[in-house]
């Protein structure tokens, strides 16, 4: 058997470098499969194609952290429009003005250092 | 659960070891042994009966290894499962199993931790998720409090509702000295305590104490000729979800509709025949769901049938009646302190707190941010 040439997380993270939310779509469950992985929940099949997202999604479900120190922020689950949730932040907004169902767009946010870039969230203007 | 029989094994022992805040340098493997040694001269067995043992805690890699080596019990048939909080109600499924299969024949349960002595991050290391991290969850609150924002959203649940479950506990907890929190509670003091993560207050979360505690069980049997009226294991059931907040399947339906299918089956039951819930509170929402997901309430209706006392003392259906991992006590995995609380009640040695004409328990453990989830059914002798 080939050896896998990268790891799910490795790929994951290197679209993301280029500014790009990835997930996997499994072709034998006709289904997104998220987070990634090297073989499919639903089939156990290890054919995975990697597909990018168009970046938008809907606020599923929303909370106000408030750390012992430092301002509070917004962590919430994102509903993305090609059928998969994560975790993420809205941004731009105050994070008690998140609410369920706002519809928002990605924005990739490279804290820079060693820290890897990471898909956050701002609300889609009103056309 | 498939493949155990109804009433075949019997709680006969239970005790807390030292809880609260234990003394300096007290290991998880310490307390445990103490439960243990507490809990067999609750049954009058001793340790050289013991060949059965079923441990977890957050504080010892290998505990099954530790506590047969701290025991003493090199040819014990061991299980340290470890799936957070529920683990324990695991380990009484498992251990039934084990029991009926002939690898043990006294079986302890154990659990220890000194989280509050070792500070919560000590105790239990979080790993790192590159999904979750980055986004800075406070784990576990901050995934209970999105599953609140749900149920909330979709059912109409109140904040001063998800206040009540708090302030029930707290109730119960007054009427045990072994409880950690002294004081009255009201829902304005939930709602203005310290915001954790919204919609929850720092009186929303369970405590952060040392504890542990042990339980024994053996065939229904032998628990016959023990010192205890005993405790019969009815049923039992299983269900794990998901890890991670991100991907649980559905945010407002947890894996104890699944777990407590599976029990009730077991113990040719429903919720009707219930007289007593110990639900896992990690958070006051947990009360609220698993309340719906066992039956006692439809879904969504968690919140008006918590209100007006229903789960406090005198009210109708009585819920956590230790004072649960809200006011009683939470060591980090607290699912052990259900079995004990719920051995008890129904052995009528409940003290102030004690439920009348109790016969029968629903007991349910929470693991992970309600991930691991597992119900187990008691009953006394008039139920076998």
């Amino acid at each position: 058997m080939d050896k896998m040439p990268s790891s799910p997380l490795a790929s994951y993270l290197a679209y993301l470098e280029r500014g790009r939310l990835a997930y996997q779509y499994s072709p034998e469950a006709d289904a997104p499969v998220f987070f990634p992985r090297v073989i499919c929940p639903k089939t156990g099949s290890d054919r995975l194609e990697w597909q990018i997202s168009a970046g938008l999604g809907t606020v599923h479900a929303t909370t106000v952290v408030h750390p012992q120190q430092g301002a509070p922020y917004n962590v919430a689950l994102i509903d993305v429009d090609e059928g998969f949730r994560m975790m993420s932040r809205v941004e731009d907004v105050p994070p008690e003005q998140v609410r369920i169902g706002m519809r928002v767009q990605l924005r990739v946010h490279r804290p820079g250092g060693d820290e890897p870039p990471c898909p956050v969230f701002t609300p889609v203007e009103a056309a | 659960m498939r493949g155990l029989q109804r009433g075949s094994a019997a709680i006969v022992g239970v005790a807390e070891s030292d809880i609260g805040a234990v003394a300096d340098l007290m290991s998880p493997i310490d307390l445990m042994a103490q439960g243990i040694q507490r809990a067999l001269v609750d049954c009058g067995l001793t340790l050289k009966d013991v060949d059965g043992l079923f441990c977890a805690t957050t504080q010892a890699r290998t505990s099954a290894m530790s506590l047969a080596e701290y025991l003493g019990l090199p040819n014990a048939h061991t299980d340290s499962t470890i799936v957070g909080g529920s683990s324990f109600e695991i380990h009484v499924a498992h251990a039934m199993a084990a029991i009926s299969a002939g690898l043990c024949t006294v079986a302890v349960i154990a659990y220890g931790s000194t989280q509050r002595t070792v500070g919560r991050r000590a105790a239990s290391v979080r790993e790192y998720n590159p999904y979750e991290t980055p986004f800075k969850p406070f784990l576990p609150a901050t995934a209970y409090a999105l599953a609140a924002s749900r149920h909330m959203h979709q059912f109409g649940t109140t904040r001063e509702q998800l206040a009540e479950v708090a302030v029930a506990a707290r109730q119960w907890a007054l009427l045990n000295p072994a409880a950690w929190e002294k004081k009255p509670l009201t829902v304005a003091d939930v709602i203005a305590a310290r915001p954790i993560s919204d919609p929850f207050t720092v009186r929303d979360c369970c405590l952060v104490t040392d504890g542990g505690g042990a339980v024994i069980m053996t065939s229904s049997e032998r628990a016959k000729t023990l010192k205890r009226r005993p405790i019969h294991v009815l049923g039992c059931g299983q269900s794990i979800t998901h890890a991670t907040i991100s991907f649980m399947p559905d945010l407002t339906v947890t894996g104890a509709v699944e777990s407590g299918r599976q029990a009730y089956a077991m113990a040719g039951m429903s919720a009707k025949d219930i007289d007593l819930a110990e639900l896992y509170d990690a958070f006051t929402l947990n009360t609220i769901l698993f309340l719906e997901d066992l039956g006692f309430c439809g879904k969504g209706e968690g919140g008006p049938f918590i209100s007006g006392g229903r789960i406090a003392p005198g009210g109708a259906f009585p819920v956590n009646t230790n004072g649960g991992g809200l006011s009683y006590c939470h060591p980090g995995m607290y699912g052990l302190f259900l079995l004990i609380e719920a051995v008890r009640q129904l052995r009528g040695e409940a003290g102030q707190r004690q439920v009348a004409e109790c016969e029968t328990a629903i007991v349910h453990g929470n693991g992970g941010v309600l991930s691991a989830q597992s119900t187990v059914i008691l009953g006394t002798e008039a139920t076998l």
